[in-house]
């Protein structure tokens, strides 16, 4: 770095105010300059005005050394291999420093066309990865559109690494946009729904930030984190002040809480114990040893597992997986086991949406509750996605997954020969009920299979074929295709399902999917995602980055032409009222005119295919988006389909 | 309500003659009573209403259900008790009063899930063994 060209842009500007007041003549000048000295009190500098011209000896133009540099520097000890944004003047400093000082790598810029999609991809990219990805935003409308996909974040307890730009200091803001795009308090739009929150004043106040904010995000349980940094910051060369001052510190990841030793012990007690046990996992699986020690825990018991699918929990072939038949599984329990559940209360009990909503338990009395999950290390309260509280029998606040080694090996502690040999008849059991119920499965896919639209059963089935000697990722949910996949697929592998979008605001799935594929794609992994149509339209723009960035991604639309949820919304209440049964399409359809998702895609540089009606067409057009995806690139298939 | 009142009684009285012929009790056997049959309805009209009506929502275009709602057809069960369901449903199904959908209507769309085709054997599904 220069040291001549070093120069404190406030500085400057503080000495060149002084030259001008001191050139002035009593008169006008004299109370700003009593005020100044009044408003400074002793030993401080006087403050600076801004409406003179700098003199012409220290009218720098230029800097190699701008604070957007070594902010790169942090992020570069972070170990980010992306950052996402859609480009703003009020980031402009770190975006050229990312850029060129950081040679665009480590992080590498990912262009998006919404800051919805730079974070719900970022969303995307951790649950593949396992590690955060960056995004960066206007701290005002950046964080606007961003909102929606980190409060999902939030809901889904995945740690985005969110930087926003802001212009704090007033007098240094350019007339127009930059004051519609400055705030006081950039994340307090946003303060409900993530963990943490800073604005750095100064370099090495970023450093520490950064790191802080990183550590803080992956300590369970996981949420977003905003450091909000400010233009100046970044744009303003480094003085040799401040350089004297910086320092990187270093990041110490936390282990994740486990659960009280006493708990587990008790938990263990109340598992071996139990004639019918069950195991419930929703967010269990935070890192591949989530589902080994799963399977190690299910195994022991020999205890049925429903996966709620909120991660990838438990292979969906093991013949202790009991998904389809979990309801009976907990109206017959007498000890029930939640692994970071969403909710609680709505896996034991039922709720019926009518006219005057009712709830009854599923379980029968004196049935045993077990919790364990680190939302009840934090649960904030403005928004309530915390759902009912649960009446359970024993809490632990705690990582399930960290905990699961303990209960484990408290159970193995406590089981004796007859505890062995009933366990080993319950396994024959749940063994046989797994095996009927894959076959009933079977025979109910059969049903419409030659239907147009095209059955959700038959497309998953099309798509298994073609995939299940490929390395494969499912990257989206599937839930609004009946979960077919779930019920067909082979499921086996930590990385192979990645849950939901947490808050259910729509518009994630397609940019998540990006996120994910991009963690992918170093991999060589067969990334598939089922992209909904009324999704697909919220920021169709994803799809650019997906082309332009080279990202593979084999994309097959669920596409029954609407916002399906809705319509049956809207159903229910027209039935309810006894009137217009026949108009619920009215404000919930995609329809007249259709939209053609493969024109759209094409313009975006996406190879794409479609609209496909005929099933028989599905398999050939399956076999050449995967040529294509194998190339590297995206490829998107419009399918018509049944509604669920 | 009298509706109700005479179908309960019928299963009561037919499950009692289940109950008396298995047992081997009493004297002659009675033979089990089957529900009675569905009214004639069209299936054309049963189908366009199972669309417009909103069934197709939860139970598909062919009511081979889904997430939302379980398969309807082909071989539905008795008119009589889908009939009493769909007017009062006891579960998430939302109801459709004779007000909004009569009698007649509900006979088409009995017969449209009868009309329902079977599906293939699924031995002969490649993509399903």
């Amino acid at each position: 770095m220069s040291e001549d060209l070093a120069v404190d842009r406030r500085g400057f500007l503080k000495s060149a105010a002084a030259t001008g007041a001191a050139a002035l003549v009593g008169g006008a000048a004299a109370p700003v300059a009593a005020q100044q000295a009044a408003a400074s009190g002793p030993a401080t500098a006087p403050i600076a005005a801004r409406e003179v011209d700098p003199p012409r000896e220290v009218d720098a133009l230029t800097t190699d050394r701008p604070g957007g540099d070594f902010m790169v520097d942090v992020l570069k000890t972070l170990d980010f291999e992306y950052i996402a944004s859609n480009p703003g003047s009020s980031f402009r400093g770190i975006h050229e420093s990312i850029i060129n000082y950081g040679n665009n790598r480590m992080p590498e810029f990912i262009t998006c066309c919404h800051e919805e999609s730079s974070v719900a991809m970022a969303h995307g990219y951790y649950k593949a990865e396992g590690k955060p990805m960056a995004a960066l935003c206007h701290g005002t409308v950046g964080l606007q559109h961003a909102a929606m996909a980190i409060y999902n974040a939030y809901c889904d307890r995945v740690p985005v690494y969110i930087l926003a730009g802001n212009s704090l200091d007033a007098t240094m803001r350019r007339p127009g946009v930059e004051w519609a795009h400055s705030v006081q308090d950039a994340a307090a739009m946003v303060r409900d729904y993530i963990k943490w929150d800073d604005l750095p004043v100064s370099l090495p106040h970023f450093a520490e930030s950064a790191v802080r904010a990183y550590k803080i995000a992956m300590t369970p349980p996981m949420m977003p984190v905003l450091v909000v940094i400010d233009g100046g910051l970044q744009e303003d060369p480094i003085s040799p002040e401040v350089k004297a001052r910086l320092r990187i510190p270093r990041l110490t990841l936390t282990s994740p809480p486990q659960g009280d030793a006493g708990a587990v012990a008790e938990a263990a007690r109340l598992l071996v114990a139990a004639e019918n046990p069950v195991i419930v996992a929703d967010r269990l699986a935070r890192t591949p040893a989530g589902m080994t020690r799963l399977i190690e825990l299910a195994e022991t018991l020999q205890a049925p597992v429903i996966d709620q699918g909120g991660r990838m929990n438990f292979p969906s072939r093991h013949p202790l997986n009991h998904s389809e038949g979990g309801r009976q599984l907990i109206a017959n329990a007498d000890v029930i086991l939640g692994l970071e559940l969403t909710d609680f209360w709505g896996t034991v009990d039922a709720f019926r949406d009518s006219l005057v909503r009712t709830s009854r338990p599923l379980t029968k009395p004196g049935t045993k509750l077990i919790s364990i999950t680190a939302a009840d290390l934090y649960t904030r309260g403005n928004y309530q996605d915390f759902q009912r509280y649960p009446e359970v029998d024993l809490a632990m606040a705690a990582d399930a997954e960290a905990t699961l080694p303990a209960l484990i090996e408290a159970c193995k502690r406590l089981i004796d020969a007859s505890r062995r040999s009933a366990f080993t008849e319950r396994g024959k059991r749940l063994a046989n009920t797994h095996h009927a119920m894959a076959e009933r499965t079977r025979n109910d896919a059969a049903f419409a299979w030659n239907a147009s639209p095209i059955s959700t059963a038959r497309v998953a089935a099309e798509l298994w074929a073609q995939i299940k000697t490929e390395d494969w990722a499912l990257v989206s949910e599937s839930g609004n295709m009946s979960d077919w996949p779930q019920r067909l697929w082979m499921f086996d592998k930590p990385y192979q399902h990645l849950g939901g979008s947490g808050g259910a605001g729509v518009g994630y799935g397609a940019p998540a999917a990006v996120g994910a594929a991009l963690a992918n794609k170093k991999r060589g992994r067969l990334s598939i995602t089922i992209q909904g149509d009324g999704d697909f339209m919220y920021a169709p723009g994803v799809w650019w980055t997906a082309a332009h960035h080279q990202i593979p991604l084999l994309a097959v639309m669920h596409n029954n032409r609407a916002y399906h949820q809705e319509v049956m919304h809207l159903q229910r209440m027209a039935n309810r009222h006894t009137r217009g049964i026949t108009r619920a399409h009215i404000g919930t359809t995609i329809d007249n005119p259709n939209i053609d998702y493969a024109k759209i895609a094409q313009g975006m540089g996406v190879h794409a295919q479609g609209p496909i009606t005929d099933p028989k067409d599905l398999g050939p057009a399956i076999k050449r988006a995967i040529d294509v995806v194998k190339r590297g690139e995206p490829s998107l298939i419009d399918v018509v389909t049944q509604p669920r | 309500m009298k509706t109700r009142v005479i179908l309960g009684v019928f299963v009561v009285f037919w499950g009692l003659s289940i109950a008396v012929s298995v047992s081997g009790q009493g004297g002659t056997a009675v033979p089990a009573q089957k529900p009675p049959a569905a009214p004639k309805g069209n299936a054309e009209n049963g189908g366009k209403i199972f669309t417009s009506y909103g069934c197709y929502q939860c139970h598909g275009y062919e009511a081979q259900g889904g997430a939302a709602g379980p398969r309807l057809g082909p071989r539905p069960i008795a008119f009589a008790t889908l009939s009493r369901y769909v007017r009062a449903p006891t579960g998430q199904m939302p109801p459709y009063t004779a007000k909004v959908v009569s009698d007649a209507e509900m006979a088409d769309i009995y017969a449209f899930l009868q009309a329902r085709p079977e599906p293939p054997d699924v031995e002969n599904i490649p993509l399903l063994r």
